[in-house]
């Protein structure tokens, strides 16, 4: 077996292998329903039903995604720069407690830094924006300076920075409140993020996030820095050769995309929980990567591939309570579902020959 | 630094050093093989999971220890090579495609857990490998085989990747594919075997956690394990001694910082200590990083009659 690359790649190609992968991805977690001895058509559509059969499941569904979309442009840009943020967990719960850590001061009457609500606002967006960048900050000034590969660092700072905010609410950010469960302070409601609707919980984080991605997608495809990020993607020499200042650009990368894993972190806190818990996210940040490879890296696409992940969160929690089936069927479809689309997306520019041909560039 | 000394001279710390540092000898030698054919593999995370969840499953149900192990190990060698379908025959992106697989093996053995375990909070217990007294040795005799097992593994790799053509086969491929297709070996396949024998030593160091180290499977216990020992094989330049040395030297460390969390009454918050493994992880890699021999096809897709 081997792999020939397609002279002509159909226009409708990637409509055939969307397609591919989604009844792959239904039949395998098909399967994994049946093995739990529930009916696998109920299943399927009381997951949809709890994604998007409501009004409830629908804003429960957005309100999944904003985190998820953020996350995901975030691994989305740096990845766009071949810069392999694993991160952005870590990135998320730094934003988080800068944000808690950054109301507590400024909302303080006593203390010389207090704000005006909304200047305080502002700055609780730009200090957990903050926070983020900088975690990523230091694996990226290690892979420039240093050449130390990022993706394991960026990987091993999840778990530190973990630990730092477990540190925290343990100690100065502890919430005296909360009977010794480590969980900060909550939020003054001054700086909420406002909801969008009524009776549900979907917030403004998630006009942000949209607005964001509609953002990145104008600077990647219409600007300059766009055009240098892509370049060092594609070919870092030849992006070098050409001009472009390679460490500089995946700094800049490094800190858009770290801000960006740190307003997921602020929108949680600010829109949703109101504080900080050691288990705000239940994995975002990893999420946040098979949601940019769904998406194949596009900022627009990365809005609807965190809705479909953020529903099927959602969905499966909503199954599980009716059928039965445990909510880990969530991650097993998404984690399918990113296998089935890199490989169909790879079989649309590639067909694949079975048998070589007897004679080296003999009958095809 | 008293308290220091105490401890090197402590049977027990020792003991504890060489328990630590087990699954981390077999994940570290594992992803050496893969890496030295040129592959990364980042579902060593997810292996981890499987192997501990299927291993203990495979005694719980019934099954020797040892059966245990092999199950692992062949769990490890069937998600290698999905990983190898993906990343050898398909040229897809290999960080990509390891994390893909660490996510889909995590989430497919908790889902596993959950259907057989609908209901239970405490996990079921089986009886776990006992230590190897007829040994009469020191430290070793308060280790379980596997251990044994892991040590004796590292000059068998080692014979293995620098006396024979096959090892020497496999550092080729990891250097330059095309070389060796030119010498008429079958990139792929070598890609392939190589994969799929290191997944399956990374499976058996998932096994080690629940048959061995504990005596039940519990989330989050892998808990980065995976990730250290992708860390590690830099450290060890992807040699095996080394890799067996830096195990040693980070299960050191993990050791000491447990046993100075406990006598140390909470002067230091206890997660500061929980820390240090992580940061000399980085540190390490900082130190090594500038003169680190990388494979030179690592992460280089071969697609034949392409340069």
């Amino acid at each position: 077996m081997r792999l020939e690359s397609r002279t002509a790649v159909s226009r409708i190609a990637p409509l055939y292998s969307g397609i591919g992968a989604i009844l792959f991805t239904l039949a395998v977690s098909g399967l994994l329903i049946f093995w739990a001895n529930a009916d696998v058509l109920s299943a399927y559509k009381a997951i949809f039903e709890g994604a998007l059969g409501s009004r409830f499941a629908i804003t429960e569904t957005l309100t999944r995604a904003t985190p998820l979309i953020l996350t995901g442009l975030a691994a989305a840009i740096a990845f766009r720069a071949r810069l392999f943020n694993i991160g952005a967990e870590g990135q998320l719960y730094m934003g988080a407690i800068a944000a808690v850590a950054a109301s507590t001061l400024m909302m303080n009457e006593a203390n010389e830094l207090a704000l005006p609500a909304p200047m305080a606002f502002a700055a609780m967006i730009a200090a957990g924006a903050a926070a983020g960048a900088a975690l990523l900050l230091i694996p990226t000034l290690l892979k420039t300076r240093f050449k130390v590969d990022e993706v394991v660092t960026t990987l091993l700072l999840n778990f530190i920075a973990l630990l730092f905010v477990s540190l925290l609410l343990d100690g100065p950010l502890k919430d005296p409140a909360a009977m010794g469960w480590p969980q900060s302070p909550t939020l003054p409601s001054e700086l909420e993020f406002s909801k969008l609707l009524d009776r549900a919980r979907v917030h403004t984080g998630l006009l942000m996030a949209i607005g964001l991605a509609i953002l990145l997608w104008f600077v990647i495809r219409f600007t300059r820095f766009g055009l240098a990020m892509r370049a060092v993607g594609a070919n870092e020499q030849a992006a070098r050769f050409a001009g472009v200042g390679v460490n500089f650009t995946l700094i800049k990368v490094a800190l858009i995309s770290g801000a960006l894993a740190g307003l997921a972190g602020v929108g949680e806190v600010a829109g949703r929980t109101g504080y900080v818990t050691l288990d705000m996210s239940p994995g975002y940040g990893y999420s946040g990567i098979v949601i940019a490879m769904l998406a194949g890296l596009n900022p627009i696409g990365v809005v609807f591939a965190a809705v479909f992940v953020g529903g099927t969160i959602v969905g499966a929690d909503a199954m599980s309570r009716a059928v039965n089936v445990p909510t880990y069927i969530a991650d097993v479809i998404v984690a399918t579902a990113l296998l089935a689309v890199l490989v169909a997306g790879l079989l649309t520019r590639y067909r694949v020959v079975w048998r070589n041909p007897k004679v080296p560039g003999g009958s095809r | 630094m008293n308290e220091f000394l105490t401890l090197l001279g402590d049977a027990e710390f020792w003991i504890a050093v060489l328990r630590i540092a087990t699954p981390l000898i077999f994940g570290t030698l594992g992803v050496l093989l893969c890496e030295r054919a040129g592959v990364l593999n980042l579902g060593i995370e997810g292996i981890l999971v499987a192997g501990a969840f299927l291993g203990w499953l495979t005694v719980y149900s019934g099954g020797g220890l040892w059966l245990g192990v092999l199950v692992a190990a062949i769990a490890g060698g069937v998600l290698g090579a999905l990983h190898a379908l993906l990343v050898v025959r398909l040229p897809l992106s290999q960080h990509v495609a390891g994390l893909g697989i660490t996510l889909f093996a995590t989430s497919l053995s908790y889902f596993a857990y959950r259907v057989v375990f609908p209901k239970v909070d405490s996990p079921p217990k089986i009886e776990p490998f006992q230590p190897m007294e007829w040994l009469g040795l020191p430290i070793l005799s308060a280790q379980t085989p596997l251990t044994l097992l892991a040590i004796l593994l590292v000059p068998a790799l080692w014979y293995v990747l620098t006396r024979t053509p096959l090892g020497l086969a496999i550092r080729a491929v990891g250097e330059s594919p095309h070389a060796v297709e030119a010498q008429g070996i079958n990139v792929m396949h070598l890609r392939t075997g190589a994969v799929v024998a290191g997944s399956a030593l990374m499976g058996v160091a998932g096994s080690f956690l629940t048959l061995s180290a504990f005596n039940s499977f519990f989330f989050n216990m892998v808990n980065g394990r995976g990730w250290i020992c992708v860390a590690l094989i830099v450290f060890a330049s992807w040699r095996p001694g080394k890799a067996l040395l830096g195990a040693l030297l980070f299960a050191f460390f993990d050791a000491a910082q447990l046993r100075l969390q406990q006598s140390g009454g909470g002067a230091l918050p206890y997660q500061l200590y929980l820390m240090l493994p992580y940061v000399l992880s980085i540190v390490a890699l900082v130190l090594v990083a500038r003169k680190a021999a990388y494979p030179q096809a690592l992460m280089q897709p071969y697609v034949k009659g392409s340069r």
